[in-house]
């Protein structure tokens, strides 16, 4: 009896095994798209009968050592993304992690291709001839886009009587010098987190001497010692001598900056496309509005970091590849995007579903024109040169060194690693 | 084999038995990954590359020039210096005051050891609303008192910003000092201050006759937790300063942080944790035979 009891349960559990569900989990540390993602996957399921499943790791530094310690184990999930410098993702891409989406997206004539913005495609793709020897092609898919702009407290500028938005240099100077006049805050940001200052200072750089010139500093060809080099960093010490910035800004953490620009504390500050949402939940009453970074150099355009905010990639090793890439395709396309922009007010990486934004929305969008990223770049400054760049403006905005000094330690740094 | 002797093996191997899973857990959380460090360090690792290169003790010198590693080892010992003096001595007057028997003692317990429980990152954020230019609680007290000239930024200025995360982590910590000195005073017999009081001691002689020799072994394990857990300090800076402005509140666990996850040198990282942890080791090791040779004296 009990010997057919277990014949019969070992071929109803076989048979159970053939109907197994096909799920895919994604991996991902976006904590406010929590809810509009788990409402896509429902729908995903209802309209293609695959099961998706997201999971959330937050902080996003807790995500990035999950991710890198399921390389390790071999361990990755279906889709996951990849947080870090241009370096990161190129490891990934040799250590055979990230499958190639370059076929995927060439097909039908680059139909999904093209459906992106071109910078969303240029921050997932490595070019011919990249420095980190990676096989030229797309690796992953931009969920959004984003770019980080100076932003203007509207109110508070119509009230010390600034009329026109500062576009150059001499005019911010002029509006901080009106606004500190009238005892308001010039300027508030997280330089606490460091990157938010090397975006601006790579900006201005770009603005003051033009991309190929910062680049072949990279490539140690320009010394940082260089007018121009010096001329960037004379920017964040006309700030401190003019006193052009709330004090705290230099060791204060991003979400300490944007509640206060939130609150009215500042007329400026700097920050990213997200804002919109952020500034939404701390004070729905703010008005205020993107509008680019000062240009140092009028002969030439200026620049902001832009492109994909969030992206993901697939699992080379997954074994539901096809599953993967035909819910990516999806989740891309104009519907699902115009869903997940309304849903958590970022810019959507479709074309078509950015078409109709209005707005904020709209204001940041007119931006993307003058997006610059690293992933875009053909060289990259190392992250130590990187460190010792960002602690040095951290240094000049404190008055313990001057621009000179800065330039000077950061170009015999430079030097050292080269021989290195 | 002697009946004895089979007996005494017996009763080896159950003891062996019974430590097994202690010594499993043992090797497998504490001993492996020390060794897997010590074989990291040797490496040139980015931490995703399955083909680390092999570089020898590259690492290690490299981190022995860093001038901005020993900064941080510096910038950790002040604040370890003060904790050791200021804090604990705070700690120690306040488990002499609960001590003698004082009204409402119970709450005093419970109100000092309220901060060590909350986290770092929590108190962090209470400080820097403390600590703000503009809006901050301490700036705006300063000027109600009629000392708005002492205003200051409080975490950008870098001669100030070490102090004011020093004074963050006295505030958190002392509350564990309080408890253990407390406890220590606890276990004086109290017919020594009778017969000290007796004598006609002075209450500074009572201390230092009475309560000073009989604490000496509390007072140095306080100073070794004090000394390791403030060496190790980290998520209070990153709650207020992030290691700025510039490198003035850098700490070792940030700068190895900053190795490991910022420029992804997994192999520098691991060597810095090795010298960070040999250093509190031979630190641990000084303070135990200074303590055994005061006990022998």
């Amino acid at each position: 009896m009990i010997y057919i009891f277990l014949i019969s349960l070992f071929f109803i559990t076989s048979c159970a095994k053939k109907t197994e569900e096909r799920e895919i989990v994604i991996w991902h540390w976006m904590t406010d798209r929590e809810d509009a993602f788990s409402r896509l996957a429902q729908e995903f399921m209802v309209e293609r009968g695959i099961k998706v499943k997201f999971e959330l790791y937050a902080p996003s530094e807790v995500y990035s050592q999950k991710v890198r310690a399921a390389a390790q184990t071999n361990t990755l999930p279906d889709i996951f993304g990849i947080l870090g410098s241009p370096r990161d993702f190129a490891s990934f891409i040799k250590a055979g992690f990230v499958e190639d989406l370059t076929m995927y997206m060439e097909e039908n004539n680059g139909k999904w291709k093209n459906s992106f913005y071109p910078q969303a495609i240029e921050t997932v793709s490595f070019k011919d001839g990249n420095m980190y020897g990676v096989k030229p092609g797309i690796y992953g898919i931009p969920i959004d886009m984003m770019n980080i702009q100076m932003i203007c407290n509207t109110e508070i500028l119509k009230k010390a009587g600034i009329e026109k938005i500062p576009e150059t240099w001499e005019e911010y100077v002029d509006a901080g010098r009106k606004l500190k006049k009238k005892g308001i805050n010039v300027f508030v940001s997280g330089w606490g987190e460091v990157w938010l200052l090397e975006a601006m200072a790579t900006s201005f750089a770009f603005n003051i001497m033009g991309p190929e010139k910062v680049f072949n500093t990279f490539k140690g060809e320009v010394p940082y010692t260089d007018p121009d080099w010096i001329k960037v960093f004379s920017l964040f010490d006309t700030m401190r001598k003019e006193g052009l910035f709330i004090k705290d800004s230099i060791t204060m953490v991003n979400k300490t900056a944007e509640q206060m620009f939130a609150n009215g504390r500042s007329a400026f500050t700097f920050n990213g496309s997200w804002c919109i949402n952020v500034y939404k939940g701390m004070n729905p009453n703010l008005k205020y509005s993107p509008c680019l970074l000062p240009k140092v150099n009028r002969g030439n355009p200026v620049y902001i970091w832009g492109g994909s905010g969030s992206w993901f990639v697939v699992n080379s090793k997954s074994k539901y590849k096809k599953e993967a890439i035909e819910f990516l395709k999806w989740l891309t396309s104009s519907q699902q995007q115009k869903f997940l922009t309304e849903e958590t007010m970022n810019l959507p990486s479709n074309k078509d579903a950015a078409e109709k934004l209005k707005g904020l929305l709209k204001e940041f969008a007119l931006g993307m024109k003058y997006v610059t990223h690293p992933n875009f770049w053909p060289v990259h400054e190392t992250p130590e040169v990187i460190e010792k760049f960002d602690k040095g403006i951290q240094l000049i905005l404190i008055g313990k060194k001057t621009p000179f000094q800065v330039a000077k330690e950061l170009d015999k740094y430079k030097k050292e690693q080269l021989k290195e | 084999m002697s009946e004895e002797k089979v007996s005494k093996l017996k009763d080896y191997l159950t003891s062996y038995l019974f430590i097994i899973p202690a010594v499993l857990l043992f090797s497998v959380f504490s001993i492996y990954p020390i060794f897997k460090i010590l074989q990291l360090s040797l490496l040139k690792w980015d931490g995703i590359s399955l083909y680390p290169k092999f570089v020898g003790l590259k690492n290690f010198i490299e981190v022995i020039k860093d001038k901005i590693w020993w900064k941080s080892f510096l910038n950790a010992g002040i604040i370890t210096l003060l904790a050791l003096t200021v804090q604990n001595a705070l700690a120690l007057v306040l488990a002499i005051i609960v001590d003698k028997d004082i009204r409402a003692g119970e709450i005093y317990r419970v109100i000092f050891y309220i901060p060590p429980v909350l986290s770092g990152i929590v108190v962090g954020l209470i400080w820097n609303w403390i600590y703000n230019y503009d809006y901050g609680f301490l700036n705006h007290f300063l000027e109600v008192i009629g000392l708005g000239g002492l205003k200051r930024a409080w975490l950008s200025d870098p001669k100030l910003a070490l102090f004011s995360v020093a004074v963050v982590h006295m505030w958190k910590g002392f509350g564990w000092g309080f408890i253990i000195f407390l406890a220590g005073l606890q276990t004086i017999p109290r017919n020594l201050y009778e017969a000290a009081q007796i004598d006609g001691a002075t209450p500074w002689k009572t201390f230092l006759h009475v309560v000073v020799p009989m604490m000496r072994p509390v007072f140095f394990l306080v100073s070794i937790l004090t000394i390791l857990g403030t060496m190790q300090i980290y998520d209070i800076i990153v709650a207020t300063t992030g290691g700025g402005p510039g490198y003035a509140t850098e700490v070792p666990i940030t700068r190895i942080l900053s190795s490991m996850l910022g420029s992804s040198r997994f192999g520098y990282a691991c060597a810095e944790g090795l010298i960070f942890g040999v250093v509190l080791l031979a630190v641990s090791l000084i303070q135990l035979r200074i303590s055994a040779m005061m006990r022998n004296e």
